[in-house]
């Protein structure tokens, strides 16, 4: 019997008798963060990272949760769990399960590059990796966060010189605060969409020294926003509560926008190809720093991925889970909760 | 990306990059025209008549396939040829592929790449009928120096189909405010036959180069469809009806004794069809008419003419040589809307109703029964007009277009003084059974369908369609596609029979290289049925039925509907 079972309701530990981002309530849930489509309502137990709780606190209301910091066991039913950091946003973790001596890791949504906020990637050696591979193809090559960086702030400069606000796309938890960092050194007042606002409010509230923001409200005066810039999530993007901006330009942050395609599609006049997954070479990398004998790759390219790693001589299979995968349908998932959440 | 092209670097291959990258994404018209008059403000003449070349679809020739290109690319990335289709799948675009692919140069930035787009274009033709292997040191050393917006737009030279979000129309009108001549007088200079390798820009622009060549033909002016009541447009007769013929919209030239005839995409199609050349001996020197090129069923007596079916005109178009065969079976005539040119002059500017009648003139003077003028459609209330629509079918018409009887000749699709009123499309319910991945901007998403009817309780597949649904609906289908596929042949998935949808389309054509024995013509999906179950989808039977009353015009082989 292996350690982790693939069911119908998530990643199972049978001998442990919990699951791993369950998408159906169970008993016992481990957590690997707080995005909607691995937090999931109803379970009657969750086990998190200390800074993932208040973020679960936010999302899914009053629940049984209890919180653990960076590789402290906690032993149930005889088998021993630790979290290590993901990178991938504010208290994301790889999970690490370990009994009778072998080691499986699920590593939840991850990527390599440090972004200063989300905590450095730690390769956690085991015998089973199940990695996620949202950008499972060699045509993902991230360029480095500074020279994003550095291209979204040209282009908020750009729009100010015409006179134009920068409404920049971004998931309100991860992204948002990611790209707050160089934009707050712009010295332009940022706006920001209540989803944003809530989420940000939660990080001040537990202690994160965030950038100040400025909540957009119904009487926000029109002259205030001219040229300066305002971040909102998906679920706003082309709706009528981005008239107040007019006249705008909108920036999409998305490991999407890599391909061309992407950004006319989404209709977008610029698109920055910042991502809180790893890409192809860091996912590789990663899976080659753990060591695994085998290779289970989920949520994205898992078919081409997997395929491509046998082929390296690393045993690997692919999952049908129902995390996010594409971006697109995870957007879907976080629209509908953020719309609940913006009740301004 | 959003940056100023006015850059520091001069004006090198990164900035038509940039350029393309800003026409590509924008989503505003003017953001797109700020950004080409800057271009043209600061980019050597040359580059500028190349970018008029490739704007206007007077790409240089390929100089390598497309196999080819992407061998080289997986050499260098070393990646297996089954990783890179799976990658051109996700991307839909070869160059574009290709471009993320490639490795990036590190240090690229600092030192940039000093050549210009008209360097490369040059090398290009020079290397043409060289061997494979100074082609391919050549493109592979010009990747190595290149970024990846830099590395995309070259591809996109080389495997030609630069389709960018841009217009001919867009591009004159930068350049008309950039050399301040106006935008009709640039359309007409930039049409016709030029080669950008070896005219320069002063001569593209200039009018003397413009008054020999013989061959040019003016701008089309385009329509747009009627949006909103017809009682707007005022008084009845200040406006002209006639029918709106469906084949190909064409000018034909007779100057200095030479003939020419041009289709709407300017493409010279003089060769095909030989029964114009009785034309070329009636019409008089410096003459340009516009019209429709059309297949007409037997040569008309009395004026009655019927057109056959747009299929019968496909058959001759995109082949190199006409059979006897072809032009018994799908003669070719010309039906006739306007003059524009009389006597050796431009008269565009005239009002409609003169040139109507300058166009009689001429054509009553000519004797060849293939050629027609456009018949007027008398009316005395649009709602009158509007039962006469309801026969556009009979006549082998489309719709109806308006046109208000004092207006010039202009150029482009302009609002205000011709409109189109397309009939309804006929449509058929029918469900969806096979799904492809989409290509360019819907390219991860499952968009290009299959559609099937029903045979007893077979299904049928009788038609693909990949327009007409919004993004949303398009994210659902596709999602419901990646839930439900039964199997997979290469890109195609096979998809329970399960969504029915309209389609909606403009023709239909009986066809032998089609299952289902027909062949549509502008399919499209005009509603998602999701208040109808896959049994309740219509018969093949009801195609039949269909294709009798359309297409009594006689059986044709249609070739690519
Ligand atoms: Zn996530
Ligand atoms: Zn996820």
């Amino acid at each position: 019997m292996p350690l982790i079972e693939f069911s119908d309701k998530g990643l199972y530990c049978r001998q442990g008798n919990f699951y791993i981002d369950p998408w159906k309530p169970v008993d016992k849930a481990v957590i690997t963060h707080a995005h909607s489509d691995h937090a999931r309502w109803g379970s009657k137990y969750y086990l998190c990272h200390h800074l993932t709780k208040p973020l679960l606190q936010l999302r899914l209301g009053d629940n049984l949760y209890e919180s653990v910091d960076w590789n402290e066991p906690v032993f149930i039913n005889g088998v021993k769990v630790s979290l290590h950091p993901a990178g991938h946003i504010i208290g994301s973790a790889q999970i690490r399960v370990e009994y009778e001596g072998e080691v499986w890791v699920a590593s939840g949504d991850y990527k390599t590059e440090d972004d200063g906020i989300s905590g450095a990637f730690e390769p956690v050696p085991c015998n089973t990796f199940i990695t996620e591979s949202t950008f499972g193809l060699p045509i993902y090559k991230w360029k480095k966060q500074l020279d994003i960086f550095e291209d979204i702030k040209n282009w908020v400069a750009q729009n100010k010189e015409n006179k134009k606000t920068s409404v920049l796309i971004a998931y309100s938890l991860g992204k948002a605060q990611r790209v707050l960092m160089p934009l707050s050194e712009m010295g332009l007042p940022v706006y920001v969409h209540g989803a944003v606002w809530n989420v940000h409010q939660a990080l001040v509230n537990s202690g994160w020294k965030l950038p100040e923001v400025t909540r957009v409200q119904p009487d926000t005066p029109k002259e205030d926003l001219v040229g300066n810039i305002v971040i909102a999530p998906p679920s706003a993007d082309g709706t009528p509560w981005m008239k107040k901006f007019y006249p705008y330009s909108v920036g999409t942050c998305s490991g999407w926008m890599q391909v061309r395609g992407n950004a006319r599609r989404r209709n977008t006049d610029a698109g920055f190809a910042l991502s809180d997954h790893a890409d192809w070479y860091g996912l590789l990398q990663a899976v080659k720093a753990t060591g695994a004998q085998k290779v289970y790759a989920t949520h994205g390219f898992q078919s081409a991925f997997s395929r491509f790693l046998n082929e390296q001589g690393i045993e690997a299979g692919e999952v049908k889970t129902e995390y996010g995968g594409e971006e697109e349908e995870s957007k879907a998932a976080e629209e509908t909760e953020e719309i609940i959440m913006d009740n301004g | 990306m959003g940056e100023s092209l006015l850059g520091n670097e001069g004006i090198t291959m990164k900035q038509f990059a940039k350029l393309v990258n800003i026409l590509g994404t924008s989503t505003k018209t003017n953001d797109k025209l700020q950004a080409l008059q800057d271009y043209f403000e600061v980019a050597a003449d040359q580059d500028k008549v190349w970018v008029i070349a490739i704007f206007s679809g007077r790409r240089p020739k390929r100089i390598i396939n497309s196999t080819i290109l992407a061998g080289w690319c997986l050499e260098i990335a070393a990646i297996e040829p089954w990783l890179f289709d799976e990658c051109y799948h996700t991307v839909g675009d070869l160059g574009e592929t290709i471009a993320l692919l490639l490795p990036e140069q590190e240090t690229q930035n600092e030192t940039g790449n000093e050549h210009t787009l008209s360097y490369y274009l040059q090398t290009f033709i020079r290397i043409e009928k060289e061997t494979e292997q100074v082609k391919k040191d050549f493109i592979t050393s010009s990747w190595q120096q290149m970024d990846r917006n830099e590395k995309f737009v070259f591809n996109k030279l080389i495997t030609g189909g630069f389709r960018i979000g841009v217009s001919q129309t867009m591009m004159v009108n930068a350049l008309a405010k950039t050399v301040k001549v106006s935008s009709s007088i640039i359309a007409h200079r930039i049409s016709g036959n030029w080669d950008p390798a070896t005219t320069s820009f002063d001569d593209l622009l200039s009018e003397t180069v413009a008054a020999t060549d013989f061959s040019k033909p003016y701008p089309f002016y385009l329509a747009y469809a009627v949006d909103e009541d017809l009682d707007k447009l005022g008084e009845e007769d200040l406006w002209q009806a006639e029918w709106k013929w469906d084949g190909i919209r064409g000018q034909i030239i007779k100057r200095n004794k030479d003939f020419f005839v041009w289709s709407r995409g300017e493409e010279l199609m003089t060769e095909k069809f030989p029964e114009y050349n009785h034309f070329k001996d009636q019409l008089p020197d410096g003459t340009v008419i516009d019209g429709e090129i059309i297949s007409l069923g037997a040569p008309a007596e009395d004026g009655v003419f019927k057109p056959l079916p747009f299929a019968a005109l496909q058959t001759r178009i995109g082949r190199k040589t006409i059979t006897k065969k072809q032009l018994t079976e799908a003669p070719v005539g010309f039906i006739a809307y306007d003059i524009l040119e009389f006597e050796g002059e431009d008269i565009r500017y005239k009002s409609m109703e003169e040139r109507r009648q300058l166009l009689e003139q001429v054509i009553a003077k000519t004797n060849y029964p293939a050629l027609h003028i456009s018949p007027v459609i008398s009316f005395n209330t649009w709602e009158e007009l509007g039962v006469t629509r309801t026969k556009s079918r009979d006549m082998g018409s489309e719709g109806i277009m308006i046109k208000r009887k004092s207006s010039p000749y202009q150029s482009g699709r302009k609002r205000g003084d011709w409109w189109k009123w397309k009939i309804d499309p006929l449509t058929i319910d029918a469900v969806m059974i096979y799904a492809q991945k989409g290509h360019g901007r819907r390219s991860n998403l499952y968009t290009d369908y299959t559609f099937a009817v029903k045979d007893g309780d077979k299904l049928v597949p009788f038609t693909k369609a990949y327009s007409g649904l919004t993004d949303k609906e398009f994210a659902q289908v596709d999602s419901f596609v990646k839930r439900n596929s039964i199997e997979k042949f290469g890109p195609v998935r096979t998809v329970k029979p399960e969504l029915v949808f309209e389609i909606a389309f403009e023709g239909i054509a009986a066809s032998n290289r089609h299952k289902s024995g027909v062949a549509l013509r502008f399919p499209r999906m005009s509603r998602w049925r999701t208040d109808k179950k896959a049994d309740e989808i219509n018969t093949l039977e009801d195609l039949k039925e269909m294709l009798k009353i359309y297409n009594q015009q006689g059986v044709v082989e249609a070739t690519d509907l």
